[in-house]
């Protein structure tokens, strides 16, 4: 029966704000969540700090890693007691769990953070056009120069062929599992679960045993090696993939008479598409990394090889790993430069399957 | 026909609680708009409206709850007795144990068994008491559970049917005795029959709480509360605003504003 | 009888199936898919296959509880001792477990819960993109970066906490470079974005209204995390550790690099010297011959049987918790 302005009027109060302050459109700070609130906490840790450094001159210690110790746990003494005597054991608890997880956050991104920077720095210094367009064949293990010609293009024939074979019989395969739902569909679920686990070292073993050993080494072996670790675990996610698909789709499509083989190529695929294609990226992305069962199975020589059926072929990993073995500087450097190529290669396998992956869901209009 | 509601009377352990002026945003967007209400002790106000006028939001204001997403934001103030909930006496989480809160999917602790639902939280707020056992008597008789649940106290909370869970929420919320409670269409998820024991059990917690509820049921407005405030929005895009408040039975026998006479009497919805 | 008289006894029978005609075209998709499936069943069963096939003969001479338990490896004799390099294997994925796990569970509440938004999504794509990053990245920056600093600390270990028999060294004078501590810590390091992805994950799924129930409560942040998340993510974070342990037990590279290489199992992990399964087949494929091939097939056996075993108790258990998920 009242308007707004009554109520006012009828509570006898004087909020100092009248119906018509322009302050009351204005959104009110509240000074930020209190409960994630850092600036109760820059005191106590700098003294905690401050302590640790006082003992560590005092009591003469030399080591980085007691200063350390004693000063988080100082930090996170005065956290406790600093709180405690202003709001009570539960909000000091509170602080004190939130300094530490917000110190275990900054642990994790400074060691990210160091990692990516370290390999930048240490691969950069090698880094230039030669390095891409030379191979190693006539260059020592000492002189300057030499590339990774020929490793990357190993790299590109080996995981090429085995993309080519692994990706469409594991979208098929899912397809079986999933779609048709045929007879053998619990054996073959329960093995591809059971083989993704299977170690990447072990898969080369046994291409060795069966291939290499009687007919040496090849980029063809190494193929072979990735394609059996990649089959299991692209087929387990496109299979997840073609569970989130809803079956409303399926059905709007049999009830308009399409049979089920146009129903899967024209309705389920489509609709799976950006993410199979992330699914196989990502596939790719860690075939690229595997350094164990290439160098089981291609070895891996100094010159250029494009043959990847005949004879040794070098791969990304394969060189930054003899290199790296070496032990000599000049050797240490062209295999950071390796590693930074293989980082970086990652990186955009990587961000082109979030591209991807964030445009199809997009478009779905989720 | 005009009332003039006494909101000056305060009594016991229950408040006043007062809305001036609150606006509200979610990032640009404004979703309310210089909405003032008075809510007296140990009275019971609905929040009526159709879909989407800002009850929800609203309610969630009144303890704080709505800055946790975000993106919002609020202007104008809430009073309870004299205290600014918003100035800087108060942390939100001290707020929220004096104006305690039951939602509409009802949410025991699936880790908890009943009695340590009741007492969960004590707990949580860092509240200590004795005597726990009686508090867990008196809040489950508060709440009409009692009964349905007095040889099982351990088992496990969340084995309970809607409307149980339901009152197992507000006997949770009543171990805090807090002196607001409010609640965010706590019928809606469940049966006609679990609603009925609720609404008795509001009626009877009104000498104790003064009570806050958001309700589509405009029979259910009502049946339980003494006050209504009728909330609206013009059109797309524009902020809810109250149209109208005042006690139940003058709003929906004769209502001042058209568009209150329109909503009460079923025109729109 | 006419069907539509109501007495009709055949009212009440099923009335058979009708198997349709299959045009062309059906039939190629169906076989295609069919023999795709086939073929993975056939690949990769053929590896399993080939790896007993291979494997067996060399266990059987050796004798099974041998085989298991010693830590001789005498390929000359037949002698295929794995006992050392098991105990190696899980003493490294151990020391990687219990560095990854509490620093996981701290980057995923940070994630979660504590990181401003504008980071967070930022750090969520950081931590899967580390977890993608090929391990003999991880390996050589555990080798010119952390193996100067972590030997410090494992100096300061043995200093400090020689009372863990863990932390004990042989000779106060032992080379704590190379050692199994340092490998471990390196593959913590490895497996950490793992962990943190999938125990996340899990994390974000608790039901916004059980959490807002606690906060409506008066409790802290700390409380809502300790009351309803840690108990709500509880079997996806033990899931998720064990799938990191799984990794940890596979990881060939980064120990191969880093740890130097011996048979026998060593408990003094902060000395140098330990073993991995992985590491030795990766060291000795190239030289070995037909027996003991055969020797590092039933290793390589024994290596996937151990991680098959971690991994499915691990999948079960997050399968449970996420099964539970959805009833609450």
């Amino acid at each position: 029966m009242s308007s707004a302005t009554d109520v006012s009027t009828q509570m006898n109060i004087d909020s100092g704000l009248t119906a018509d302050d322009p302050r009351l459109d204005i959104p009110r700070n509240l000074g930020g969540s209190q409960l994630q609130n850092l600036d109760g906490l820059l005191l106590p840790i700098v003294s905690g700090i401050a302590v640790s450094l006082l003992a560590r001159f005092v009591l003469d210690w030399d080591g980085l890693m007691s200063t350390v110790v004693v000063a988080v746990i100082a930090a996170m003494a005065f956290v406790w007691v600093g709180t405690r005597e202003r709001s009570g054991s539960l909000v000091a608890t509170n602080s004190v769990v939130t300094a530490l997880v917000w110190l275990s956050g900054t642990v994790a991104i400074g060691a990210i953070v160091w990692m990516l920077v370290f390999v930048i720095e240490k691969g950069s210094k090698r880094f230039g056009l030669s390095y891409f367009t030379h191979d190693m064949a006539k260059v020592g293990p000492l002189d300057p120069g030499g590339g990774v010609l020929h490793s990357i293009v190993g790299t590109l024939e080996q995981v090429g062929i085995a993309a080519t074979f692994s990706i469409p019989i594991s979208v098929l395969t899912a397809v079986y599992l999933h779609e048709i739902r045929g007879r053998i569909s619990t054996v073959v679920r329960f093995i591809v679960n059971a083989m993704t686990g299977l170690p990447s070292i072990v898969s080369g073993l046994v291409v060795y045993a069966l291939w290499v050993s009687g007919h040496g080494y090849s980029g063809a072996a190494a193929a072979a090696a990735l394609t059996i670790l990649m089959i299991p675990t692209v087929t387990r996610t496109a299979e997840e993939i073609l569970r989130t698909i809803p079956d409303h789709y399926r059905e709007g499509a049999l009830a308009l008479g399409a049979q089920r083989w146009r129903v899967v190529v024209k309705v389920v695929l489509p609709a799976a598409r950006s993410g199979l294609i992330t699914a196989t990226i990502l596939g790719v992305a860690r075939a690229i990394g595997e350094t164990a069962p290439v160098r089981l199975t291609a070895l891996g020589t100094q010159a250029f090889n494009g043959n990847p059926f005949k004879d040794p072929q070098s791969n990304l990993t394969t060189f930054v790993w003899d290199q790296v073995r070496s032990g000599n500087a000049v050797q240490i450097e062209r295999a950071w430069t390796g590693a930074m190529v293989l980082v970086v290669m990652v990186l955009v396998l990587f961000t082109a399957a979030r591209f991807v992956s964030s445009r199809g869901s997009s478009s779905k209009g989720r | 026909m005009t009332a003039v509601l006494d909101l000056t009377t305060t009594t016991r352990t229950s408040s006043t609680l007062r809305a001036e002026n609150l606006s509200a945003w979610f990032g640009k967007r404004k979703v309310l708009e210089r909405c003032s209400l008075g809510m007296a002790a140990n009275t019971v106000t609905a929040l009526i409206g159709p879909s989407g006028c800002g009850k929800s939001t609203f309610i969630r204001m009144l303890n704080r709850m709505h800055e946790l997403v975000p993106s919002a934001q609020m202007a104008g103030s809430v009073y309870l007795d004299d205290t600014d909930i918003y100035g800087g006496g108060l942390t939100a989480p001290e707020v929220r144990r004096e104006i305690g809160m039951v939602f509409q999917k009802p949410n025991p602790f699936p880790s908890m068994s009943i009695r340590q639902n009741v007492l969960a939280g004590l707990a949580l707020s860092g509240t200590r008491t004795s005597g726990h056992d009686e508090l867990v008597e008196r809040c489950l008789r508060g709440a009409g559970l009692w009964n349905e649940v007095k040889d099982r106290l351990n088992d496990n909370g969340a084995g309970l049917s809607g409307g149980q869970q339901q009152r197992l929420c507000i006997a949770r919320a009543l171990a805090l005795k807090p002196k607001v409670l409010l609640m965010d269409e706590p019928c809606s998820a469940l049966d006609p029959i679990s609603t009925r024991v609720i609404e008795q059990t509001i009626a009877e917690l009104a000498a104790e709480v003064t009570i806050v509820i958001v309700t589509h049921n405009m029979q259910q407005a009502q049946r339980v509360s003494n006050t209504c405030a009728f909330f609206l929005v013009e059109d797309y895009g524009q902020p809810g605003r109250i149209v109208e408040f005042g006690i139940t039975t003058d709003m929906f026998g004769n209502p001042t504003d058209q568009r209150t006479a329109d909503y009460v009497s079923g025109r729109f919805g | 009888m006419s069907i539509f008289e109501l007495d009709n006894p055949m009212l009440d029978v099923p009335k058979p199936r009708v198997v349709e005609r299959t045009t062309g075209a059906e039939r190629v998709f169906t076989f295609l898919s069919s023999a795709s499936a086939m073929v993975t069943l056939i690949i990769v069963g053929a590896t399993l296959g080939f790896l007993i096939h291979d494997g067996w003969p060399a266990i059987r001479q050796t004798g099974l509880v041998n085989f298991l338990t010693s830590s001789s490896w005498v390929a000359d004799a037949g002698i295929y001792g794995v006992g050392g390099l098991l105990i190696g294997t899980v003493l490294i994925a151990f020391i990687a477990l219990s560095c990854a796990v509490p620093l996981s569970l701290g980057m995923a509440l940070f994630i979660n819960e504590y990181a401003p938004k504008r980071i967070r999504f930022v750090l969520v794509g950081a931590v899967d993109l580390l977890a993608a990053l090929p391990s003999l990245i991880y390996g050589i920056w555990g080798l010119y970066a952390l193996s100067g600093q972590a030997s410090k600390i494992a100096r300061w270990l043995s200093d400090h906490a020689g009372a863990i028999p863990l932390f004990r060294l042989t000779r106060p004078d032992a080379q704590l470079v190379s050692s199994g501590f340092i490998g471990g810590v390196v593959v913590a390091m490895m497996i950490t974005p793992i962990i943190t992805s999938v125990a996340r994950d899990v994390m974000n799924q608790v039901p916004r209204e059980l959490c807002e129930g606690a906060l409506a409560l008066g409790s802290t942040k700390w409380g809502m995390v300790r009351t309803v998340i840690l108990p709500f993510g509880r079997g996806g974070i033990v899931g998720a550790s064990l799938l990191g342990f799984g990794r940890a037990l596979g990881e060939t590279v980064a120990v191969a690099i880093i740890v130097s290489f011996s048979y026998k199992a060593n408990s003094h992990v902060l000395e140098r010297g330990a073993g991995s399964i992985a590491s030795l087949i990766f060291t000795k494929f190239g030289e070995a011959k037909q027996g003991e091939r055969g020797g590092l097939m039933a290793a390589g056996l024994a290596l996937f049987v151990m991680t098959f075993a971690v991994s499915f108790v691990a999948r079960k258990i997050v399968a449970n918790s996420e099964k539970k998920a959805g009833i609450v």
